[in-house]
């Protein structure tokens, strides 16, 4: 009988819940219950046998263990967080940079938007992982760097010891240094960015640059007045893609994974990722805070 | 036609001489030149980088056993060898591994992009109290990682009951560990990888289609399953290129839940974190001589870069067919608002 008394429109809007059903049931049952009994773990034992499991409620004590007397976690937690806040301004602005340089015109650009997104389809985290520790690649590495001349080798020294010279501070040329050194780590993690850039880029109205070329801007004022403002919105975008996309293949991950699956030390594990995701959060919204203030919206 | 042509001055020798002669001129040409060299060198640079470790992959997987110790092959074997390629085909069982992943892939793909094209436009067009806080939640399953999650998920699957009916029928509930049943259902019911991400990104593209175009068709006698099917949909299609193949692409590559779910290695992406391992295996359960073969840790890694090259060859060879969809599908997919 209510439903009569709605108009179309109105009953149009209800409809949508139909849509999102599939998505809804599928949140209860494989997302909230998950994310519930993931903290009822964090605060049990959990023993697993074969009629399923036990849980036997022992209060802070996973989280009293991770933090206190676990041997490694604190500190590859912390070496986690530096890694996110340290690569995340530079992927930021590398992704940016390179997404203006693949959007002008210039022979060989597709080939060179083809390569750039290569990394979109290849950066998963177990071929980095099998890469880091792999023999074969760091003879040949060191191989074809002795009969270079040592050129690697050299390169980043002269360069740090250039930049200090010039005055600037050692922490902030570790910083840089350490950037070129890590130059595939970062590059390999900005596919996905460079890619919501580049179209962002490609939507901004041309008549803007038009209208600043005839006011007799030139293209770095066009960069920080048109482009700069244009793409904020994005840029909080990938901040928060290259936070949340950092997580799923770091060290502190790959501990919660093996507390859980080789130590089969479940609670201890739920424990480690409820701390891990609940700092993620907090830097999140740190971040997002200070940036949405800043952000130009256009509408 | 093209009237352009005709607002271009016409100079002079004389004038382009002048022109040629003022140093603001030169200023100019130099100016833009250096930028061309330097972003040729800049894009030149990072594209190296980029192949780097591909290229050292195809030099090392062509290498025969006696390139390994030769001092002087570095990156270009002299004995080019399909050797390596043959024994990991064999110790992969790869025929059945490329099948599988992309029987897998492509069905993940196709379920998660019905369900978000499906949530997408709910979530943009719905508006009653609380739809706000329930697209809250679609961000929140993008932000929780799954690490959080993976427990329970993995005793969910381990112990599946569907409201106690399973237990009824067959005594006790069903474990779909090892199969590819977790896969199906966590993508049929819009929580596989990444799937947070795919329902925002429709629903920011529903949202830019204007409502004129469903009253248009309302008007004309449309229902609102049939306006969404016959008229929504047809639009939606750089959008659902885009997440068809990110979803193809990512639960390709994922490791995480296909090593979570799956004890052996049946896709590509488990087989790849227990390469070592499987060939060792093969090895060893062809002779003696063999045996010190899988002792010798070079060759180890031989077999673990091949291996890993073929995991991402098919990837690969799809990539250059479809890459050019890759950037134009993201600018009219509406991922950018």
């Amino acid at each position: 009988m209510k439903l009569k008394k709605l108009s179309l429109e109105q009953k149009n809007r209800y409809y949508g819940l139909y849509f999102i059903l599939p998505w809804f049931a599928g949140f209860c049952f494989l997302f909230l219950t998950p994310l519930l009994s993931s903290l009822r773990f964090s605060l049990s034992n959990l023993q697993v046998n074969d009629e399923g499991f036990t849980l036997k409620y022992i209060g802070l004590a996973n989280f009293r263990e991770a933090l206190f007397s676990h041997e490694s976690y604190v500190r590859t937690l912390t070496e986690s967080v530096m890694n996110i806040v340290l690569n995340t301004p530079l992927i930021l602005i590398f992704s940016l940079f390179f997404a203006v340089l693949l959007n002008q015109k210039f022979h060989g650009r597709v080939l060179a938007r083809a390569i750039f997104f290569l990394p979109v389809i290849l950066a998963s985290g177990i071929i980095a992982s099998i890469e880091n520790g792999d023999l074969m690649q760091s003879v040949v590495r060191s191989a074809s760097d002795s009969t270079g001349g040592g050129l690697s080798v050299i390169k980043n020294l002269e360069l740090t010891t250039l930049l200090i010279e010039s005055g600037l501070s050692p922490t902030v040329v570790q910083y840089l240094t350490g950037a070129v050194s890590r130059i595939y780590e970062i590059v390999s993690q900005s596919g996905v960015q460079i890619l919501i850039f580049l179209a962002g880029l490609q939507s901004i109205s041309p008549s803007l640059y038009e209208a600043a070329k005839i006011e007799g801007s030139t293209g770095y004022e066009a960069f920080w007045k048109i482009t700069f403002p244009m793409i904020g919105p994005l840029i909080l975008t990938n901040l928060v893609y290259t936070i949340i996309d950092s997580f799923i293949s770091d060290q502190t991950s790959r501990m919660v994974v093996d507390t859980a699956f080789k130590s089969f030390n479940f609670g201890l594990s739920a424990a480690m990722s409820w701390m891990y995701f609940a700092i993620i959060a907090l830097l999140l919204w740190v971040t997002t805070a200070l940036i949405s203030r800043k952000v130009f919206y256009q509408d | 036609m093209k009237t352009e042509t005709a607002a271009m001055p016409h100079r002079s020798k004389k004038e382009q001489l002048n022109r040629l002669a003022s140093a603001a001129y030169w200023v100019e040409f130099s100016k833009k030149w250096l930028w061309v060299i330097a972003r040729f060198v800049l894009v030149f640079g990072i594209s190296f980088v980029i192949l780097y470790p591909i290229l050292l992959k195809l030099s090392i997987a062509f290498k025969s056993m006696d390139d390994l110790y030769d001092s002087t092959v570095i990156w270009v074997p002299q004995a080019f060898t399909l050797e390596n390629f043959r024994l990991v085909f064999k110790a992969m069982n790869y025929p059945a591994v490329l099948r599988n992943t992309m029987l897998l892939s492509s069905a993940v793909m196709v379920l998660q992009t019905i369900i978000c094209v499906l949530a997408g436009y709910g979530f943009a067009r719905i508006k009653f109290k609380g739809s706000g806080l329930l697209f809250a939640a679609v961000i929140f399953t993008i932000l929780v990682p799954s690490q959080t999650i993976m427990i329970p998920l993995y005793l969910h699957f381990k112990n599946f009951d569907l409201f106690g009916l399973i237990e009824l029928f067959t005594g006790k509930p069903a474990n779909l560990i090892n199969t590819y049943w977790p896969f199906i259902i966590s993508s049929m019911l819009g929580m596989g990888v990444k799937t947070g991400l795919y329902v925002y990104i429709f629903r920011q593209f529903f949202k830019g289609i204007p409502r004129e175009i469903e009253e248009a068709a309302y008007v004309d006698g449309a229902g609102y399953f049939t306006t969404f099917a016959r008229v929504i949909l047809p639009n939606a299609i750089p959008s659902m290129v885009t997440v068809m193949l990110f979803s193809f692409v990512w639960q390709w590559n994922d490791s995480f839940f296909t090593n979570m779910y799956l004890n052996e290695p049946k896709v590509m992406s488990s087989m790849m974190s227990s390469a070592g391992y499987g060939i060792a295996t093969y090895m060893t359960g062809g002779g003696q001589a063999a045996n010190s073969l899988v002792q010798d840790p070079f060759f180890m890694s031989m077999m673990m870069n091949t291996s890993v090259l073929m995991a991402i060859l098919p990837l690969i060879i799809l990539y250059v067919f479809v890459q050019r969809h890759f950037v134009e599908s993201v600018e009219r997919s509406g991922l950018v608002g």
